[in-house]
């Protein structure tokens, strides 16, 4: 870890492109994270320099700051990852001209989640390339901002039903042949909704346009004035795939806040089920993927280990996705050794039923076919998107929060990351297999080593202002959340980032040229969160 | 190849009860199912999933229900692509205020007469989510529900306890 080594250089540069760090800002670090304050008009600026120093752009959000802490101000926040530290650049603008700079050109991924803080604060990014509506449809109005406080949680409307999404302008094209394919929000399988907009001519795909929002409920509004528990059981809920993921990233986050220390048997205990949960869903998605090419022997066999999976889930920690089993402070309950030798002796048969059903798929040759060279995404577009997770991965981008962060108790054990650079369905599918045994290898690790203690800390009360930044590798990939308490010890902001805002956009890049027919093997390899995306 | 039908033969059916000690209360109850869906529904009862705001938790229980070990296809109940097509709609999730237009069109386009079964805490009433001014909380705010399972989220040995339950108050009622 260089611990912020290159960042005098990154100030140098800021300095030669007149962006004004403040140096008198009140707060420095949040976390992890070092903070730099600058002044709205360099917002974009910035950005400009932040993506030359090759900083990976993670997030970015607002916050409505109430009085003691400056007045009527929105705090625009973007979270930037550079050699394993976590850069909070902030600025404030007010909230009657809320006007700034976007990143969205310097940092294309950064689009959707501008579009979001638009539609959510009314903040508006003066030179964004697409200002169109994205977490709005028609449940609110267009001069209404739901994340502004004197938006009632209850809004406006009263039980007016809301309008279907009409009136979108999805970009048109027009010439002989071409068509438009519309999609959704309701899919055909069990899926989550959305709508895809295709363009295409004969079976090919010439531009896929996504819509999304459809699940949008409300998340970060209901999410403030609840406690810490509340809070948690809420981020657990953010994308229930996703549940270890999220709430362990929340937790994360209200205790640096509240300055909790994690007993570390607590987060052996963490670490196994984020890694249960990550072997769960990749053996799901890799049975999916091959379904979706009516390879139904992977489907059956990958979704009885899964099942398998799940049962001892329920079994070892009482619920078979885990729900709620990472608390503020630690795990809700304690494991037994009768439950770790049950948990270790699953360790040896899946590793065989793997390596058993990995070299059949990998030598089909219909399934070769159909997932070689499908859906490429090249290792630019990856970076230039900032995917993580194992669509990162397959296109060749080394990062995983385990390894690159090294929060506890990962810091304790190498973790080995495979990358690949086919950039295609079988290389997202090879990376999830491959993570699945190093999963594995992993839990078992941790189960011999789980030391003794406690697996829960006391809960304060967190200081008022006081912050905190989560950031974990979730089966997806990177998954952040921010946290801010109010006076009361109650949630004033609660941000959760899916790394499906990333990936999402790389599923419309990677379907071109494409046919029609393999846009659902895609859309699996990608297996974007619609729920943790729409919030 | 070889090695594939190896596999097939060497793992066998694990489809329950086949597998001892493992959940003969689901058999049980897919035997009932399968006699009532044979009864009500000459063999097939076909279910819409709509997710109308779900966290996916839900979603993932209900694809259980076709894995291998609940099968649930072989007790007639089979989930289809088109509310044209379906008896039964399994709706998931607080209604997002999003998907209200479509879940009302979803159940519109759904042939009389019709079963709808709200899934999960969200479907009951909204469960963490609640009402907002994003969500119209659960799924009889916006539709008539014949059913509700709870759960966050429901097993599918209770999803499907309740699928066969709200069949047979059909056939009661
Ligand atoms: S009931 Fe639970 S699992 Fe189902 S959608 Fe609601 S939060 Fe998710």
């Amino acid at each position: 870890m260089s611990a912020f080594d290159w960042l005098p250089e990154l100030l140098e540069r800021f300095k030669a492109d007149y962006v004004l760090i403040h140096e008198d800002a009140a707060v420095t670090t949040v976390g992890r994270a070092r903070v730099l304050e600058l002044d709205a008009e360099d917002w974009g600026r910035a950005a400009g320099v932040a993506a030359k120093f090759n900083l990976r752009w993670a997030g970015g959000w607002a916050d409505q700051l109430t009085d003691q802490l400056g007045g009527d101000k929105l705090q625009i926040n973007a979270c930037l990852l550079h050699q394993g530290d976590v850069l909070l650049l902030r600025t404030r603008v007010p909230v009657t001209t809320p006007v700034l700079p976007s990143h969205t050109l310097h940092y294309p991924g950064a689009d959707r989640m501008e579009r979001h803080t638009q539609d959510m604060y009314g903040v508006v990014f003066s030179d964004h390339p697409d200002p169109r509506r994205w977490a709005r449809h028609h449940a609110w109005g267009e001069n209404e901002y739901p994340l502004r406080a004197e938006f009632p949680r209850m809004g406006t409307r009263g039980d007016m039903p809301a309008r279907t999404d009409d009136n979108y302008r999805f970009l048109q094209a027009q010439g002989a042949g071409l068509y438009e394919i519309p999609v959704g929000p309701v899919h055909a399988g069990i899926i989550e909704p959305g709508h895809f907009r295709f363009t295409a001519v004969g079976e090919q795909v010439l531009n896929l346009e996504q819509r999304l929002g459809y699940v949008h409920k409300g998340i970060e509004k209901i999410a403030v004035g609840r406690d810490a528990v509340g809070a948690a059981r809420l981020a657990g809920r953010v994308s229930g795939d996703s549940t270890v993921a999220f709430t362990w990233a929340a937790c994360m986050a209200m205790e640096q806040a509240a300055g909790v220390e994690v007993p570390l048997r607590a987060n052996y205990l963490r670490a196994i089920m984020a890694e249960r949960e990550r072997v769960a869903n990749h053996l799901g998605d890799i049975g999916a993927i091959c379904n979706d090419v009516g390879f139904a022997f992977a489907f059956y066999q990958f979704s009885r280990l899964r099942e398998d999976w799940q049962r001892l889930s329920r079994e070892v920690f009482g619920h078979r996705l885990l729900m709620d089993c990472v608390v503020p402070g630690g795990v809700a309950r304690d494991i037994d050794a009768a439950a770790v030798a049950q948990l270790r002796a699953a360790f040896a048969p899946m590793k065989r039923e793997m390596r058993e059903l990995m070299p059949i798929l990998y030598d089909n040759p219909s399934l070769e076919d159909r997932l070689i060279t499908t859906g490429f995404l090249s290792e630019s577009l990856a970076r230039l998107l900032g995917a993580t997770g194992y669509v990162g991965k397959a296109s060749n981008c080394d990062l995983d929060a385990r390894r690159d962060l090294a929060y506890s108790p990962y810091d304790r054990f190498k973790i080995k990351v495979h990358v690949f650079q086919d950039g295609d369905v079988l290389a997202r599918m090879r990376v999830r297999a491959d993570e699945i045994l190093i999963s594995l290898d992993l839990i078992d690790e941790l189960l011999a080593g789980l030391p003794n203690g406690d697996v829960r800390a006391e809960w304060p009360m967190p200081a008022a202002g006081s912050e905190g930044l989560g950031i974990v590798e979730g089966w997806r990939g990177e998954t952040l959340v921010y946290v801010r308490f109010a006076e009361d010890g109650k949630i004033a902001r609660l941000f959760a980032r899916d790394p499906s805002w990333f990936t999402w956009p790389a599923l419309e890049q990677l379907i071109h040229g494409n046919i029609v027919p393999d846009f659902p093997v895609c859309n699996k390899s990608v297996n974007g969160s619609y729920s943790g995306h729409d919030l | 190849m070889l090695r594939l039908f190896n596999k097939i033969r060497k793992i066998g059916v694990v489809t329950e009860p086949v597998m001892p000690g493992r959940d003969p209360a689901f058999e049980e109850i897919g035997e009932q199912l399968h006699a009532r869906v044979g009864e009500l529904f000459s063999g097939s009862l076909a279910i819409r999933e709509v997710d109308a705001g779900s966290c996916n938790g839900c979603e993932l229980e209900v694809h259980a229900l076709n894995n291998p070990y609940y099968g649930i296809e072989r007790f007639g109940v089979h989930f289809v692509a088109s509310p044209r097509h379906a008896d039964m709609l399994l709706v998931t999730g607080p209604v997002s205020k999003h998907m209200e237009a479509a879940l009302k069109r979803t159940y519109d386009a759904t042939p009389d007469p019709k079963l709808v079964l709200a899934m999960g805490d969200c479907g009951a009433d909204g469960g963490e989510f609640g009402c907002s001014y994003a969500s119209c909380g659960g799924v009889s705010k916006v539709i008539p529900v014949d059913g509700v399972v709870r759960g966050c989220p429901p097993t599918p040995l209770e999803l499907m306890k309740a699928i066969l339950a709200l069949i047979e108050k059909r056939q009661g009622g």
